[in-house]
């Protein structure tokens, strides 16, 4: 579904990325941890289509169509899906306005129909409690005086809604207490099927308790370093980044 | 500076005005310039009473001892009133009893406008009355209004049928020296609208008149009146486009409400003149005096607008709080693109005990424009418990556009309460950002983004309005989209 090929990416002559090559597949579930200024929330950046950052080299085939030449809204519209660890605010804006225009837009790409106001309500109410959203924040403005926890619930919502091939989760678990990170990754999990994928980016190993990943990766200044089976992430838990340094500099 | 960024700049700086058009319709012009003859012209065609015309003299009089007004933030090229017309009509053929018999090329514009005159009849019950350059053409659902006893006709017709209450009311909440503008409306004023409410009727319908500038290089002067008797309620439409011309126009009009002991006016404008093309060249001078009295207790004004045209926009739209408990209302959007200046805002004046005035003003700047907004809000020594709530943001599209706000505040009673919030926001990159991220392409973003962040006041107006005005708001920020 994703193959990403030497990837390098700089943001202000700064490189950040120094060569990224990782595969996704349909069904598959991976996780890409690592230590604070590895590069992981600028790889998710890239890969949605953010402007800041400037892409060296590198390709990124999303079935099986160079990602990067797509325009951010295109990316979404081929089933690219950000859950951004800083939900941003849009005053004014109803989420069930905001997510309405989001379909639209994404089945216009498609060469369809807007949907059908009734489709849409059904689609909301059977997908807000998939993340126990309060009836009343889908009325809301867009993130506006939500709380951390609500904002995260609020981009599983939407995820559900937009049904996204690829899933990319910056850090969704950051700022949760247990019941929301529960309540999160239980909707994460209802959501994946053997046709879609999962890329968690994520500091810590807690939220690999609840979504179990098929594969971890260890982003260390840039790179992939490690790869290994969900075990990594516990080893990585006990040994800290320190470990895996030590081990790469030796090795 | 991100890319996304420079070229939301330049899309929104090259958006060009979609209804540039002009109708071919023959018009009756009075030569260039303005001096008595031209006065006693004017008021002679219009078959006008004497003492109107006396008013029309005595105005023009006190007029040329005035001085343009040079306060406000907007730049402009001295005008010369000697080289304005000011009296253009369409030429009469014979009086209308139907829509039928109207030039049906003027019903072709309206219907390039997307306002078809039937659709308005039929669909929502809305009252028309067309002002096409100066003189109305049409007015329509006379019949149903009377029957309540509502006037509702041109100020032309008003002159003739209702003169005592014209000759009562005129110039009484604007008074002829008030401003540079109104006295040069009261001299030239070529028609308008009246309506008139009468007690405890409450007017079923919304009133609605299109204005349209049609005659190149015509100085427009409306002049428009609204009388509420008590316990009445009267919800007015005001709404104007006006086709793509290279000249500057110029546009003074006058508005006055009345409201007695209990009443309500409710009166919504949507303004989308010719801004000029996207260099500055062309568009419409809007130099306007509105204002509302509420007379009686309990009376309320509302103003609501949505100004997205113009090159220049000189408007206070303001209320003069007289009654006890009486309530003044003031919401606006102000839209200003490429180099399109806005200097906008209201008065609310506190007479009356247990006054209370809420101004909610949002401002949109992009391209190289400024949008200023300006407020006054004055408790005077009778107004005892007087409350005042003021909410006036700014948003901020690319960095070559300006926003400024001047509000004064003059407290003269200290059981006043006057509450004044002020915010300056740009539209971030990382709101965009997100749209995109949700598969919303940036332009519809920002219509997202600004509709969201005008919806307090976009609530306000009647619904046939605001879907119009959203469209507006999008198309004055739209790019050519390449």
């Amino acid at each position: 579904m994703l193959q990403i090929k030497n990837l390098e990416a700089s943001i202000e002559e700064k490189q950040i990325l120094k060569g990224i090559n990782l595969e996704i597949k349909r069904g598959e579930v991976h996780a890409i941890m690592g230590p604070n200024g590895s590069g992981k929330s600028t790889l998710a950046s890239v890969l949605a289509g953010k402007e800041d950052y400037e892409v060296t080299n590198g390709s990124v085939l999303f079935e099986g169509k160079e990602l990067l030449e797509l325009a951010p809204e295109d990316r979404a519209a081929e089933g690219l899906f950000l859950a951004f660890q800083y939900p941003v605010e849009i005053p004014g804006v109803s989420n069930i306005n905001f997510l309405k225009t989001a379909i639209n837009s994404i089945r216009e790409y498609k060469g369809m129909q807007p949907i059908p106001a009734k489709e849409f309500l059904a689609k909301v109410k059977e997908k807000k409690e998939l993340v126990e959203l309060q009836s009343t924040l889908t009325n809301r403005s867009v993130n506006e005086g939500f709380s951390g926890g609500e904002k995260k619930r609020n981009e599983i919502f939407q995820m559900a809604m937009l049904n996204p091939k690829l899933a990319i989760l910056d850090e969704t678990d950051s700022g949760l207490d247990i019941d929301a990170l529960r309540i999160v990754a239980n909707g994460v999990n209802k959501l994946k099927t053997k046709d879609n994928a999962v890329l968690l980016i994520t500091h810590y190993q807690r939220l690999l308790d609840y979504i179990v990943p098929d594969f971890v990766h260890v982003l260390y200044q840039g790179r992939i370093i490690k790869t290994g089976g969900k075990e990594l992430a516990l080893e990585l838990e006990e040994k800290g980044y320190d470990w895996i340094q030590e081990t790469e500099v030796s090795a | 500076m991100a890319t996304t960024e420079k070229e939301l700049l330049e899309k929104v700086t090259k958006t060009e005005y979609k209804y540039g058009f002009t109708t071919n319709i023959e018009s009756d012009k009075a030569p260039k310039g303005l001096n008595e003859d031209i006065i006693r012209l004017i008021s002679s065609k219009k078959e006008e009473p004497q003492w109107l015309l006396d008013f029309r003299l005595k105005s023009f009089e006190i007029w040329k001892t005035m001085k343009e007004p040079n306060w406000a933030h907007v730049k402009y090229p001295k005008i010369d009133f000697q080289d304005l017309y000011y009296y253009a009509a369409p030429k009469p053929k014979k009086n209308l009893e139907s829509l039928d018999e109207v030039d049906p090329e003027l019903l072709d514009t309206f219907k390039k406008l997307g306002i078809s005159i039937e659709e308005q009849k039929r669909l929502s019950g809305v009252a028309v009355d067309i002002v096409m350059d100066s003189v109305s053409v049409a007015t329509t659902f006379t019949k149903t209004l009377k029957e309540k006893g509502i006037i509702f006709c041109s100020m032309g017709e008003a002159v003739k049928n209702y003169p005592e209450l014209i000759q009562e009311h005129l110039a009484s909440v604007v008074p002829v020296k008030d401003n540079f503008y109104a006295a040069l409306n009261s001299a030239v004023f070529t028609d308008g609208s009246f309506c008139y409410i009468p007690k405890g009727v409450r007017c079923p319908m919304e009133l609605s008149t299109y204005f349209r500038i049609n005659e190149s290089n015509t100085g427009q002067f409306e002049r428009t009146l609204v009388i509420a008797d008590e316990d009445s309620y009267v919800s007015y439409l005001e709404g104007c486009t006006a086709p793509m011309r290279d000249e500057n126009q110029l546009h003074a009009a006058v508005v006055e409400l009345k409201a007695a002991k209990g009443a309500e006016i409710k009166y919504s404008t949507v303004q989308n003149w010719y801004p000029g093309d996207k260099n500055g060249k062309g568009g419409i001078y809007n130099f306007v005096t509105k204002r509302g009295i509420c007379e009686g207790d309990h009376s309320k004004i509302s103003w609501t607008q949505v100004e997205t045209g113009s090159a220049i926009t000189w408007k206070y739209p303001s209320c003069i709080l007289k009654g006890n408990h009486s309530i003044g209302e003031f919401y606006s959007v102000a839209v200003t693109n490429n180099h399109q200046q806005a200097d906008t805002g209201t008065k609310m004046i506190h007479i009356g005990k247990n006054t209370k005035s809420t101004i909610i003003s949002k401002g949109v700047s992009a391209g190289f424009s400024n949008n200023s907004y300006r407020g006054l809000v004055r408790i005077n020594k009778s107004a005892t418990n007087a409350r005042n709530f003021s909410q006036c943001d700014s948003l901020l599209m690319g960095d070559q556009c300006g926003a400024h706000t001047f509000p004064y505040i003059e407290t003269e009673n200290s059981s006043a309460q006057v509450e004044h919030e002020a915010t300056t926001s740009k539209i971030g990159e990382d709101q965009i950002f997100y749209c995109n991220q949700r598969g919303i392409a940036t332009e519809k973003a920002i219509n997202l983004i600004v509709n969201g962040y005008a919806k307090e006041v976009l609530n306000k107006l009647p619904m046939e309005f605001a879907v119009e005005a959203q469209k507006l708001l999008e198309i004055s920020l739209e790019g050519s989209v390449g």
